[in-house]
Formats: C-alpha cells, structure tokens, sequence
C-alpha cells in the first residue's frame, strides 16, 4: 500500500505524559471508600463552564465519575473543544450510548464517554434530547473515526439519528430490519412481529449478499474477492434487500 | 420406520474349503456399522456449549473414540452438524446455508437448551426459538451447558439411530421444502400459536410496564 503524503504519521499518545510531575495524578492509584454523590470534580468539567457558560447545564459526580450535561445543539462543539483544547486532550472515545428511562417523562439521554490518555481523566457528556424532540444529534465522527460503529449501533438499537454520520445503517441487526429499535421501552420483548414472520424475514435474507461494495473497499478486501463476487457487487446488486 | 420388524442383522462367518473365511450380512448392516463409526462432526459453536464441545473433543473425553477423530471445519466435508449455542436470527440464514451445503447422508445434534428451544431466558427478538425452526434436527442434548458426558450420551443415541437406518426408506434422505398438502405441515398461524406460551408477543412485556 503506497503511503499518503496527506496521512498523518503516527504519534504513541503515552498516557499520563501531560501531568505536572509534582500532581498527585501523577501516579495513577485505585482510590477506595468512593462516595456515590459527590467527590472530587474532574477539572475539565470547571473548564467547561468557563468555556460555555450556559451551554453547560449541570454537573453531578457519581462514583467518583464527572458527567457533564450539556445543550444537544452544543455537543458537537463540546466535544470538539474537549479534543482540541491543549488543556484538555481528550483523544480517545470509549463508548457512545444512550438511555432511556421507563419514567416516559424523563427525556432520553445520548452520552458519551471521553478519555484523557495524557491527562489520565475521564469525563462523561451527555445531552438530555426533551420529549417531542426529533431524537437527533449531532455526530462526533468527524473527530473520532472510532465513533462510527458505537454511533451505527446506538442508531439500530434506540433510533437516535447522528447527523452528519456518513453510513449510518443499522449494526447488530440485519439492515432489512422492519421491527422498530430493540432497546427503547416501547419494544415488546420478543418483538413485533409473530415468530413464524420473523423466521420467514430472517431466512429470506442472503448470507452472501450482506456487504456492500463500499464496505469492502474500506477493509481493502475488494481486490482478494473471487472474480464473480466481484462482478456482482461491481453492478451495484445487493440481493439481500 | 421402526415398527417393522428388522430381518436379522449380526454378521455371519462361513467358513469355506479354503483357509479364508468369509461374512455375510445385510448390506444396510455394513454400511450403516461403517457411517455410524466416522461420522465426522462439524462444530457450529457459537456460545458457551461450544466450551463444552471442546472439552468433549479434547483428551479426558476424546471424541475420537467415537470414530470423530476429523473435525470437519467445512460443512461439504462433515457427516454431522453439532450447533452448539444460541442462534440469533441474523444467523439463521447462514445456517440454513450450511446445512444444505452439507453432502448426504448427514444428521444434526442441537447441543444445550438454546439450540434446542431458544433456553426461556432467550425468548426475545432477536434469537430463533430452536433450531428446528431452520433445520431438522436428530438429537437434542439437554443442558445448559450440557456435560461432555451428556454430549456423549447424545452421540451415542445418534449412532443408535444410524445403525438402524433402512436404505429402503427413502424418505430418511429427501430434502423437503415444507409441504401444505403434507399432514406434518403445520401453518404458519399454528406455528405461532405452538411458540407462544404466554399469549401474543406484541401485547406481552416483560418488564410489567
């Protein structure tokens, strides 16, 4: 594979090499008695009510851990301050998720979970989306590649669309999936459709046809395939539709 | 099959004039003695059985005993396909798949509760509700997980079954799509009736809510 000139080369993050080295986070230590309310405040979190004053609506600390409620039209931007800023550094994405409460009152929550390799912090973001809302957020994808499946299966399994995505389709669940989102509390647990119907769904589907040809040409599997898949999926066919 | 009575099978020596001797039996006999002694198993793990399975291959159990010494990570190369593990309907398809590439003659154990009924605990919407649902199935090994020794058990009743296969039944080897006019056709509303303990699963919740 010949190299990009417009790839960036690569740069080993080493975890904790940001920290003062007269802070006490410099060595890092498993903290015991953690209350469940309350506790130390990860300084991001002041940081960011600095940054956005109103933007930012609340912040709770449970178990030792900071979330930080934050406006959905500002996630994006949230976020993206959190990566940029040299204060702050949160280069790495571990989860995108979301709840939803069976109090139907209670807006459904879209969360992120940050981490601050260098900084050695952990901070949770989440944005309230209020009843009536389109269940809508904006997509981290373009700071986090590694947003793009956690984003793929928040979207297949509580419908929540991430705007400016650039594939977003249903993950766990076959993309021909017509039953709704498995894991809102509306959802019946086995499903919509009777047993004898989701049988007949599943077992039309085509193993073989389950990729498309943009899917290969990212995993760079295209060239291997045998000629005739190739000629398939070079027409655009997808059989399992 | 099985009502009718069996003509005998065990093998007879006759001794000739020469110093060689030589057999007679039935031809089912030999051939099923033959199947039932290698059958070669493909493993179709894809949950906790499939540890059982392993340990059922490994040394202390040895399935190789049973004349399984080959497993046959190819289903075009497999006599017997061991699903072992739950099977969501997303994978339903490919299993279907694999059974129909599976060259004749072949049979199927369904391994642990899951493959065998969905397990209760699986009843939801993403996994199918026993393997027999896709496939037909020969033995089903109770347990979650079953014991190697359950596994065993289950092999040898299969072996049993295959010794006393008939090649005049024809029917043992046709691959039938579901028939309507057939009296073992169930219609998919009865089906549904049949899987459904607790009544119609769009007003059944869980939770209580």
């Amino acid at each position: 594979m010949s190299t990009d000139p417009g790839t960036p080369t690569f740069a080993p993050v080493i975890a904790g090499s940001a920290i003062a080295a007269g802070d006490a986070a410099a060595t890092p230590t498993t903290s015991k008695n953690v209350a469940r309310v309350g506790g130390a405040v990860n300084p991001s979190a002041d940081a960011l009510k600095q940054a956005f004053g109103a933007g930012v609506r609340r912040v709770d600390v449970v178990w030792g851990e900071t979330t930080v409620y934050v406006d959905v039209a500002r996630a994006h931007e949230v976020i993206q301050w959190l990566h940029d800023e040299p204060s702050q550094r949160y280069d790495y994405l571990s989860d995108v998720t979301a709840v939803e409460f069976r109090d139907l009152e209670q807006p459904i929550e879209v969360v992120w979970h940050l981490r601050s390799l260098p900084f050695r912090r952990f901070i949770r973001i989440k944005a309230q989306i209020e009843k009536g809302q389109k269940l809508e957020v904006p997509s981290v994808w373009d700071i986090y590649r590694g947003a793009d499946w956690l984003e793929r299966e928040c979207y297949d399994m509580f419908g929540i669309r991430f705007v400016g995505h650039p594939d977003l389709r249903r993950l766990l669940m076959w993309e021909q999936y017509k039953e709704g989102y498995p894991l809102r509390k509306d959802f019946p647990a086995r499903g919509r459709f009777s047993r004898s119907e989701q049988l007949r769904q599943a077992l039309a589907a085509n193993p073989e046809a389950r990729y498309s040809k943009e899917e290969l040409s990212i995993a760079d599997a295209f060239e291997d395939l045998p000629e005739d898949m190739k000629r398939r999926l070079g027409t655009g066919e997808r059989v399992g539709e | 099959m099985g009502l009718t009575p069996r003509p005998e099978s065990s093998p007879r020596i006759v001794q000739t004039h020469s110093d060689e001797p030589w057999i007679t039996t039935r031809l089912d006999a030999f051939v099923n003695w033959g199947r039932k002694n290698s059958l070669w198993p493909m493993p179709f793990g894809t949950a906790c059985c499939a540890i059982e399975f392993m340990a059922t291959a490994a040394s202390k159990y040895d399935l190789a005993r049973f004349g399984m010494e080959r497993q046959a990570f190819s289903p075009r190369q497999a006599d017997l396909l061991i699903c072992a593990g739950r099977v969501p309907f997303k994978l339903a398809p490919v299993l279907r798949r694999i059974w129909q590439q599976m060259p004749q003659p072949k049979w199927c154990i369904s391994m642990g509760a899951c493959a065998s009924s969905g397990n209760g605990i699986f009843d939801n919407y993403a996994v199918v509700q026993g393997i027999d649902n896709i496939i037909p199935v020969d033995v089903y090994v109770p347990g979650c997980p079953p014991r190697p020794e359950g596994l065993i058990y289950g092999i040898m009743m299969l072996q049993k079954k295959v010794e006393n296969e008939r090649s005049s039944d024809k029917s043992l080897r046709h691959e039938l799509e579901p028939d309507p006019k057939s009296q073992l056709y169930l219609a998919p509303q009865v089906i549904d009736e049949l899987s459904e303990p607790f009544g119609n699963s769009v007003q059944q919740t869980r939770s209580g809510l």
